[in-house]
């Protein structure tokens, strides 16, 4: 055979030969980065509510969950993974779970603990069980329950060149009553209490409005459900979200506090104040969608929004605590596993009975 | 079920819509490539026995002349591509790089290579009969598969079928040479579908064309008759529409059984091409000896269908065709599952529908950075046969390659690659199920 041409140089590989479709399925650090500009709207309002503290407070997380992250890379020789973003999320997620004024150093702790016990110990991205920032969250809950309850309220004045007393406690030491303060600072009748926690104990409701715009008191990311609705939305729209994970939690919360609604008004709040109240919006968007905690299979994923969504209002509701949507992904995400072993489709040219018998 | 079925969301698409490359060739008409001058016909290029030479060395073949005897009930026939001279039966490199017996003819360039052929009267002839012509002229499943014809349509009378289907999808990417052979061929197709009718002894047949395909679909319907047992049907176009449990299933709503065939369920399936073939070259009384490739790719200069002698060297369709690039892989088939070529000197073969070649930017887009799993769930949603590739993935990483066959279908997937094209962690999933499956097979034997 007479070659006119010079030989190329011929690469090898099995099929698929085609490039991957990264308009149809973009790459896990994009993922990971639509995430995080999906949070910094989020982050941002927070810093407006809540002024220096809450900035102090983020960039105190985010700095130890990077470098805690960079710690274990390196005992554990794995190759550098600060720039898939993955840490990023988690050190957001946890900041916003966090009052305003949550000491710095006990920020420190829980993002420390949230990539340490929540991801690093499994082996890092896509084998953690437990949405690494609930972890931290679970964790200082557990170890600082005063200073985790100790809320502030909203759009006080000189936020922005005033940090809250209690942000700047020194490590092991008690913070400083906050509630002097508040007196000081605080326009009439606010009471140290959020929303959730005035209707649960004191049976006052805020207002839907109120909820809506996010001018509360509350943690950094119980902040205003609309916004957390859009950024959320602009994830699904990108494909980068199930959608059925929101849907389905605030769907079902809806629904179970509806029905409670319905039996007695006057003890049980309305639909619309569950949903857009404490952390339900942020926990649905943003937190139970995590993707490596959630099932994969298309009924488990309902299975598992659903149980949260009911959780949530069962704890809020029945139990002591004001806010129960932490606990309910954390358990979401326990049973995950399992539902998604029992949700298994059909596979093609079996049957279901017969499937079920050879996994079981 | 019950209750929590009614939460499941609308039957998912499974599959993928992958950008399809086809307006390049499939408006082009088929057009024939000249002989090479030494043409390679591999004697094992269908599933099954290799064929038996029965040409030495040095003898004259006439274009058409069987050349090689079927080496087994499971194996066809061989026949010259072209009238030439056999210079050598030896051991030849093949596509992936193995290598195998092949009868290589010198071509006669002088020669008129008018192909020989008896026209034969088919209406009298029985099943058997037609079967063993065939098996005779070399037939096998030109989609990809390379399967000997006759053995597929060798339905037995105690396992009576009632569907013959037909599969003009073309799923592939790039391909497009059964959209022009529907196009181009139609009246030897719809041939070819009475002969399969009358072989199977179905009462009706069923072509599933892709609806990107308008004009195959229109062209045939205007041909089929009112009270033909041949109907036309426009299935949605995704990837792999056109792999046989898929279409199967769109076309009829039945399921191979795991691990069992097609015939169990009632039903066959011919690719158009093949059918065409038959019904072209059974009344002729010729043989297979060439066949549509689709030559294209970003690399290929002047992309389109070309009728190719079987035994031609790939560096010589390259040549013809003109290509450019430093860096190339070349494919063989579809670029979903097709083979990387080895090398130039291998010939194309009976199964090979399309000849691609690739270029640079594609290969370096290729070579992501690969993350662990995060269990997104694309791939579950992507394999078109409700398996758990995520499983699977996490399985194969642990090597746990026989408790991914026990428990994870591991041998029913057919390897579409859909889960390593979704895959946002870039993990080589259909790779890895591969490895998996050898593995399995060499732990067996």
């Amino acid at each position: 055979m007479s070659q006119s041409h010079k030989k190329p140089l011929i690469e090898l590989r099995s099929s698929p030969h085609l490039r991957p479709q990264l308009r149809q399925t973009p790459s896990v650090d994009s993922i990971m980065r639509n995430v995080v500009l999906a949070l910094l709207p989020i982050c941002a309002f927070a810093v407006y509510r809540f002024g220096i503290s809450a900035l102090a407070l983020i960039l105190t997380v985010l700095a130890a969950c990077l470098l805690t992250e960079a710690l274990f890379n390196k005992l554990g020789k794995r190759p550098g993974s600060l720039n898939d973003y993955s840490a990023v999320i988690t050190a957001l997620l946890l900041a916003l779970t966090l009052p305003p004024g949550f000491p710095l150093w006990m920020g420190a702790v829980a993002g420390f603990i949230a990539i340490a016990l929540g991801k690093a110990m499994f082996g890092g991205l896509g084998y953690n069980l437990f949405n690494p920032a609930l972890v931290g969250r679970a964790f200082a809950q557990a170890a600082f329950p005063g200073a985790i309850t100790s809320w502030t309220p909203a759009g006080v004045e000189g936020r922005f060149v005033e940090f809250i007393p209690s942000t700047l406690t020194l490590p092991f030491t008690k913070p400083p009553e906050v509630a002097d303060w508040v007196n000081q600072v605080a326009v009439d009748g606010f009471s140290g209490a959020t929303p959730l926690a005035l209707q649960k104990f004191a049976g006052e409701m805020t207002a839907a409005g109120e909820l809506f715009t996010g001018m509360v008191a509350g943690s950094l990311g119980e902040t205003s459900a609309l916004l957390i609705l859009l950024c959320g939305l602009y994830l699904i729209a990108r494909r980068m979200m199930d959608w059925r994970i929101p849907v389905g939690i605030l769907g079902s919360a809806a629904l179970v506090g509806g029905l409670f609604y319905l039996i007695d008004p006057t003890q049980y709040p309305d639909p619309i104040f569950i949903l857009f109240s404490g952390g339900l919006m942020l926990g649905a968007m943003f937190m139970a969608s995590d993707m490596v905690a959630s099932p994969v299979t298309p009924l488990g994923v309902w299975v598992y929004a659903i149980l949260i969504g009911v959780l949530t209002v069962m704890i809020r509701l029945f139990a002591g605590l004001p806010e129960g949507v932490m606990y309910a992904i954390l358990l979401g995400n326990a049973a995950a596993p399992l539902i998604e072993q029992l949700t298994q489709p059909r596979a093609y040219g079996h049957k279901r009975s017969k499937q079920r018998k050879e996994q079981a | 079920m019950g209750l929590l079925s009614w939460f499941r969301p609308a039957a998912p698409r499974h599959g993928i819509h992958a950008d399809d490359h086809k307006a390049d060739t499939c408006g082009l008409a088929i057009r024939r490539l000249p002989f090479a001058p030494r043409l390679i016909v591999p004697l094992a290029q269908h599933v099954g026995a290799p064929s038996r030479p029965i040409v030495r060395i040095g003898q004259e073949v006439l274009r058409g002349e069987c050349i090689a005897e079927a080496g087994g009930h499971v194996s066809v026939a061989q026949h010259a591509p072209a009238s030439g001279t056999v210079e050598a039966i030896e051991l030849r490199q093949m596509a992936r790089g193995d290598v195998g017996q092949a009868i290589v003819i010198r071509v006669n360039q002088a020669d008129s290579q008018q192909a020989i052929g008896l026209p034969q009267d088919l209406a009298g002839l029985s099943r058997e009969e037609l079967l063993a012509l065939i098996q005779q002229s070399g037939m096998v499943g030109l989609g990809g598969a390379a399967f000997p014809t006759h053995v597929k349509l060798d339905i037995k009378p105690e396992t009576p079928i009632d569907t013959l289907l037909v599969n003009g999808c073309e799923c592939e990417p790039y391909l497009t040479c059964d959209h022009r052979v529907m196009l181009e061929y139609s009246e030897h197709l719809l041939q070819g579908i009475d002969l399969a009718l009358r072989i199977t002894g179905a009462g009706k047949a069923i072509i599933g064309i892709e609806d990107n395909k308008p004009d195959a679909i229109a062209k045939l319907q205007g041909l089929i008759p009112a009270a033909s047992p041949i109907q036309v049907r426009a299935v949605p176009s995704f990837y792999p529409q056109g792999a046989e449990k898929v279409l199967l299933r769109t076309l009829l709503g039945r399921e191979v059984p795991s691990g069992g065939l097609m015939s169990q369920v009632g039903a066959t399936m011919q690719n158009v091409g093949t059918l065409a073939a038959i019904g072209r070259l059974l009344p002729r009384g010729e043989s297979l000896i060439e066949r549509v490739v689709t030559v294209a790719g970003p690399g290929v200069e002047r992309p389109g269908n070309y009728i190719i002698p079987i035994g031609t060297p790939v560096g010589f369709v390259l040549e013809q065709v003109g290509f450019h690039g430093k860096t190339t892989e070349l494919v063989l088939g579809g670029p979903m599952m097709g083979q990387s070529l080895a090398n130039l000197e291998a010939p194309i073969g009976k199964g090979s529908s399309g000849l691609l070649v690739m270029d640079e930017a594609a290969i370096q887009q290729e070579q992501r950075k690969s993350y662990p799993c995060i269990k997104c769930g694309e791939c579950v949603r992507a394999c078109p046969l409700h398996l758990n590739p995520k499983e699977l993935g996490l399985l194969a990483a642990k090597r746990e390659y026989a408790l991914m066959a026990e428990r994870f279908h591991l041998n029913d997937c057919f390897e579409c690659g859909c889960c390593t094209l979704v895959c946002p962690s870039a993990i080589p999933l259909v790779q890895h199920f591969r490895i998996a499956k050898a593995v399995n097979r060499e732990r067996a034997a």
